[in-house]
């Protein structure tokens, strides 16, 4: 049992859940914030037979795993902010071609090289528009290493049911601080398999003809079908078209898969919000100052009642946006402050998704430092127009 | 296996240009291929982004046309997490060695068993006849219009600067010849690189004014000669073809598995 206790970082964290989920390939290049994850993975994945990879860069090490995944392999590649950029036009390739991998960037401050040992979330809008084209993608993130864990594996899962890309956008101070994990038992978070197409060896099989529940059975590359995968709009058979039809239910197809799944992707957790008359929306290692405010204000029983009512809800779902459930939960709330180290970029999606877009606030900092409690207390305090 | 047999019929006619060379290296290969007597589910062919590149959706093997300049990287992929798999990555001279050309030079470093055909037209065929890193000083292209100043790579000592423990080279009027090399790549266990010189009558022949597909043959029979020939000796300005380098050192995946010996056995088999 004391065995499954560790006190790591959540780089390492993230690891442990890839491996629970089944990963057996990764390929990376080294990055800071990034590199324990690539230096962990050099040793474990040997040990259970599994395939690490150091590749000449970052694109490589995209194209190396959507390869890998391709034959059957749960795969993943990590790295930072300009190792991201690298990595777009290979995402979309994942993306077009329906081949299910996880992408974790531990964001630092950017634009460019930016600041490498510093924590920033400037990367929410490119972990969703960083590719070229119409597209849906699916991001998650957390705060603590229990939550790296348990939301690793989910990207996992989430990657085999939809057939798609699935990006882990963690930061600096969440990857890089030490906390206590407990890996759960094997069994104790499901996993998802890829699924596999039933079609005989030699049979005629559509890689790429969803069934009627909108998800494609696989064949693994290399093995019983020979089939063709590629970038460009294709059809059932995996061949090249451009017949304006087949281009319209494939871009349909890709989207739809992941946006009218919004309800079954969103991932969020709650604090406090019962009586809230502030709610603080946040997420990653901001969230976590967001908590450590709200539950000191929660534990001061009478500055409650003095009307201080303080809420929280930590998104982990980033993409597709729940606005629907955003909305819900903001109804009767006063002032709606978002919390978040870059310069406001969840927020226009939180102004979208309420009825009252002028009670959304920002509470942010990006200087590198982590926004702390007392931040957040002060801008609160100016929002409500308490002064400083 | 007929060699039809390794085609998808349904997906002709091509998309090729009468006259160019690109269906000649298809030729060539499935000829190899069919002397080989390699079943056509234990191939896999991974391309890039270029006229050159559409042959993986012809042929009747596990194909994967991936994104411009990283088909190595794809392949590398798919051969580590299946090493019994036979890899061939055809290539188009930009694809390979201009944005393709970090992961050639690393993917010969490393020595992982695949083929790597260079389809070297000295042109951007699929973007309408742009100059490439292969083009040479002196050619014209539709970016080159008074003439190019670039110089270009020699494929072959490029290949063996980097590492590839196979290196030939031959052309589209050599087939037979081709045929043999491509034969001996696939089978050499280890990274191969082998170039041919394939004809763009459409690009490189209109604005360098080769003449027909026919003449543009006859100037790779005219200006090549096999390796260590005495027309060489005779005429140092003649390209050689043929096998350059064929050597035994270890391959990749098989090294690979001697780390997983290893990380297992100082793991003492606990995986925790
Ligand atoms: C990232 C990227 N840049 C540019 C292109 C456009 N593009 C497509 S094919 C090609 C060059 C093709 O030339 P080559 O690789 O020599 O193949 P060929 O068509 O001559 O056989 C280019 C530049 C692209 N598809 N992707
Ligand atoms: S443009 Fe050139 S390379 Fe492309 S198909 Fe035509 S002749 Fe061949
Ligand atoms: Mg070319």
């Amino acid at each position: 049992m004391i065995n499954n206790i560790k006190f790591i970082q959540g780089n390492e964290a993230c690891v442990e859940g890839a491996l629970y989920a089944g990963l057996d390939f990764f390929a990376g290049y080294p990055i800071t914030p990034s590199t324990e994850i690539a230096e962990m993975m050099s040793i474990r994945l040997p040990q259970i037979g599994g395939k690490f990879l150091q590749m000449e860069d970052e694109i490589a090490s995209m194209c190396a795993i959507i390869g890998a995944s391709l034959t059957g392999h749960k795969v993943l590649t990590a790295t930072s902010g300009p190792g991201f950029s690298l990595k777009q036009e290979a995402l979309g390739y994942a993306i077009m071609a329906e081949i299910p991998c996880v992408i974790v960037n531990v964001q630092r401050g950017g634009p460019s090289t930016g600041n490498p040992t510093h924590v920033s979330q400037g990367d929410v809008n490119q972990s969703r528009w960083g590719t070229h084209g119409d597209h849906a993608i699916i991001v998650l993130t957390a705060s603590n290493h229990q939550d790296v864990f348990a939301i690793t594996v989910e990207a996992f899962n989430m990657a085999e049911t939809y057939r798609t890309p699935v990006i882990l956008l963690f930061d600096e101070v969440v990857g890089h601080m030490r906390e206590r994990l407990v890996i759960p038992e094997k069994g104790d978070i499901p996993l998802v398999q890829r699924l596999k197409t039933a079609i005989k060896r030699d049979v005629d099989y559509h890689p790429y003809l969803p069934r009627e529940d909108g998800r494609l059975p696989m064949s693994d590359f290399g093995e019983d079908h020979r089939y063709n995968v590629t970038g460009l709009f294709h059809d059932m058979w995996g061949f090249p078209t451009d017949n304006p039809q087949v281009v319209h239910g494939l871009l349909r197809h890709l989207v739809d898969k992941i946006n009218n799944n919004v309800h079954q992707i969103a991932r969020l957790k709650e604090y406090f919000l019962e009586d809230a008359t502030t709610i603080l929306i946040s997420y990653g290692s901001s969230a976590r100052s967001a908590l450590h405010l709200g539950s000191a204000l929660h534990l001061a029983k009478e500055r409650r009642t003095r009307g201080e009512r303080l809420g929280l809800i930590e998104l982990q779902t980033l993409w597709p946006f729940p606005y629907g459930i955003i909305r819900q939960k903001c109804e009767n709330a006063r002032f709606i402050v978002v919390v978040e180290m870059n310069m406001g970029q969840m927020l226009h999606e939180i102004k979208l998704a309420v009825n009252n877009p002028e009670k959304v606030f920002l509470a942010n900092r990006i200087d590198g430092e982590l926004i702390t409690p007392d931040d957040i207390k002060k801008i609160i305090r100016l929002i409500q127009g308490k002064g400083v | 296996m007929a060699i039809k047999d390794y085609i998808r019929e349904r997906f002709f006619p091509h998309l090729w240009c009468s006259g160019c060379g690109h269906g000649m290296v298809l030729n060539a290969l499935l000829r190899a291929i069919e002397a080989l007597d390699i079943h056509k589910s234990d191939i896999v062919m991974v391309s890039g982004i270029g006229c050159s590149s559409r042959i993986s959706g012809y042929v009747d093997f596990h194909t994967m046309h991936t994104i411009h300049g990283r088909a190595l990287a794809f392949a590398t992929g798919v051969k580590m997490s299946r090493p019994e798999l036979n890899l061939i990555v055809p290539m188009g001279d930009g694809d390979a060695l201009a944005i393709g050309g970090n992961h050639f030079i690393h993917t010969a470093r490393r020595n992982i068993d695949m083929t790597a055909i260079i389809m070297n037209n000295r042109i951007y065929g699929m973007t309408g006849g742009q100059y490439s890193p292969l083009s040479g000083f002196g050619t014209m292209a539709t970016t080159a219009p008074y003439s190019n100043i670039d110089h270009d790579f020699d494929v072959v000592e490029l290949a063996k600067a980097a590492g590839a423990s196979f290196v030939a080279r031959s052309t589209t009027y050599h087939v037979q010849q081709l045929t043999n090399i491509l034969k001996a790549a696939i089978l050499h266990k280890g990274f191969s690189a082998v170039e041919v010189l394939s004809q763009c009558p459409e690009y490189f022949g209109r604005k360098n004014k080769m003449g027909t597909p026919a003449d543009m043959l006859e100037y790779y029979k005219e200006n090549t000669t096999t390796i260590g020939s005495k027309k060489k000796q005779e005429n140092p300005d003649l390209l050689e073809r043929g096998i350059f380098v064929q050597n035994d050192i270890p391959e990749y995946c098989s090294e690979y598995d001697k780390i997983i010996e290893q990380a297992k056995k100082t793991s003492g088999g606990k995986t925790k």
